[in-house]
């Protein structure tokens, strides 16, 4: 929703912090999500990541969750899909071209970054999206990842 | 994949090692005060319109801008554009807009372009379908103009797709990327000018620019992050028509500010229209002035045959003539193009 979208990015910092609290514990779970097998827990977890981040974001489950280098203002709500940073048509009270009784998605990543402790992750270039992980949990994925990277490391250091 | 966070794409930013074998990078490159201009493509497909549009412009400017469905209205393409104008021997800046072309196209017309000899690619994102004459068209926007950077970046100086597979020959392209220092959020906008340097842009062409200290502030901001040793600045400008056209374009072109001051001005003008082209002489004198401006794009959307006369009488071009078919041969400026390529 729209009022709630705004009232997380003025938030943002509180947010950053809730996700920064439960990303270890999500990452933690690992091995079940492991024992479970990822394809059978993706179906319920992304399911509650849609659910919760509808709500507070109008996530739009592109499954390559970057709201915190947007300052916890979701990039998939810009009309053209920017994760950059805004494009050169915002007017002049900071609402969008396209939509022009809703603010600038880029404008509020700027002002909530700007509360951000990791605000600064704003200034790296996002890659092209891999529209096939569309309606996929980011979450599960950064799970994952994480887990992939420490047992390649482990790898590696047997390998010395 | 392309790797857009470590920033080496940007290798030869302001280096004496040219990424083409176009004009427009030399002559920036060798610190003279460039002029571009936009060039708006035909709703036809005749070539002798393509060619009759940038005649005007002969001996006024060192490249042309070939817009891509620039207001998302449906035109001529860009490429072909292009295309047309190369045979002639013309330097030109191709737009490529992320709204039409999912990154399979986009990449394959770099490739073709590149071949027919494009030298320069400028990268957008595009305006929205709803502000053209296609509204219900499917938006496509797989790529923002600023991966797309990056995704041309990596065509050239990796010589892979963005899936990884190598490429024989890579695009030898200019690249430049747009920017508008004038609506919010002001005070990003050099760090977003930072991201563009850091995913490929070479070169800048702004938005119009009716606001000096406004485009000094955020000049000054972008000198402070050491961005203007990394990428030439082309600051846009162009002659409005009248005091009303100055108001319908704040009021309806998304990203053009204009000051009060200037339509006053306008509105104070017995000839509105030749007030115009004053003021935007007197734009480019006071631009060539700001610090790291390299030199100005004109965007003179059905004043196309004003250019010249602007160019001139701002005296930014001193002596120098850019070349145009012709120019090469003994100069009774008596120019013409090649056989079969001639308008007429």
């Amino acid at each position: 929703m729209y009022s709630i979208r705004r009232w997380v990015v003025r938030n943002a910092r509180f947010f950053e912090a809730t996700y920064q609290a439960f990303e270890p514990v999500v990452i933690k779970l690992a091995p079940l999500w492991n024992k479970v097998g990822y394809q059978r827990v993706e179906k319920p977890v992304s399911k509650l990541e849609k659910l919760s981040k509808e709500l507070l974001f109008d996530c739009k489950m592109c499954g390559q969750c970057a709201l915190s280098a947007t300052g916890m203002s979701c990039p998939m709500n810009c009309p053209k899909s920017m994760r950059n940073g805004p494009c050169g048509g915002v007017l002049q009270n900071g609402n969008c071209e396209v939509l022009p009784d809703k603010r600038c998605v880029w404008v509020e990543a700027w002002e909530g970054s700007k509360k951000m402790q990791g605000g600064g992750e704003i200034h790296v270039v996002q890659l092209p999206l891999d529209h096939r992980l569309q309606g996929s949990s980011s979450w599960l994925r950064v799970a994952r990842q994480a887990t992939d990277e420490a047992s390649q490391h482990k790898q590696e250091r047997h390998d010395d | 994949m392309i790797n857009h966070n470590t920033g080496d794409a940007c290798q030869a930013m302001k280096s004496t090692a040219y990424s083409s074998n176009g004009r427009l990078e030399r002559v920036l490159k060798a610190g003279y005060f460039a002029v571009t201009s936009e060039l708006a493509p035909p709703d036809s497909a005749n070539p002798a319109d393509v060619y009759a549009r940038a005649r005007v412009f002969d001996g006024y400017v060192d490249s042309m801008n070939a817009t891509d469905g620039s207001g998302a209205n449906c035109h001529m393409s860009s490429v072909a554009m292009c295309a047309l104008l190369t045979r002639a021997g013309y330097d030109t800046v191709m737009q490529v807009s992320c709204r039409d072309r999912n990154r399979i196209a986009i990449q394959g017309d770099v490739l073709g372009a590149a071949a027919l000899g494009v030298n320069n690619i400028l990268c957008l994102t595009g305006d929205g379908v709803q502000v053209g004459d296609h509204p219900e068209a499917k938006p496509v926007f797989d790529l923002d103009s600023m991966s797309l950077l990056g995704v041309i970046a990596g065509l050239r100086d990796k010589k892979t797709f963005v899936s990884g597979r190598k490429i024989s020959d890579p695009p030898q392209v200019f690249l430049g990327a747009a920017e508008n220092p004038f609506v919010p959020p002001q005070d990003f906008r050099p760090y977003r000018l930072a991201k563009k340097i850091a995913a490929g842009a070479q070169f800048i062409q702004t938005q119009y620019c009716f606001d000096i200290p406004q485009f000094e502030t955020f000049m000054a901001q972008s000198r402070d992050l050491g961005l203007l040793e990394k990428c030439f600045i082309l600051p846009g400008v162009g002659p409005l028509a009248s005091a009303g056209a100055a108001n319908w374009m704040r009021n309806h072109v998304p990203g053009v500010h204009i000051p009060d001051a200037v339509i006053k001005r306008l509105e104070g003008a017995q000839d509105q229209r030749q007030e115009g082209r004053q003021i935007c002489i007197e734009m480019i004198q006071q631009l060539r002035e700001v610090a790291g401006v390299s030199g100005v794009h004109i965007m003179a959307h059905r004043q196309e045959s004003a250019v010249a006369d602007i160019i001139d009488q701002s005296g930014v071009l001193g002596e120098r003539r850019p070349w145009f078919p012709g120019s090469d041969q003994v100069c009774d400026a008596q120019h013409e193009l090649p056989v079969g390529l001639s308008p007429e």
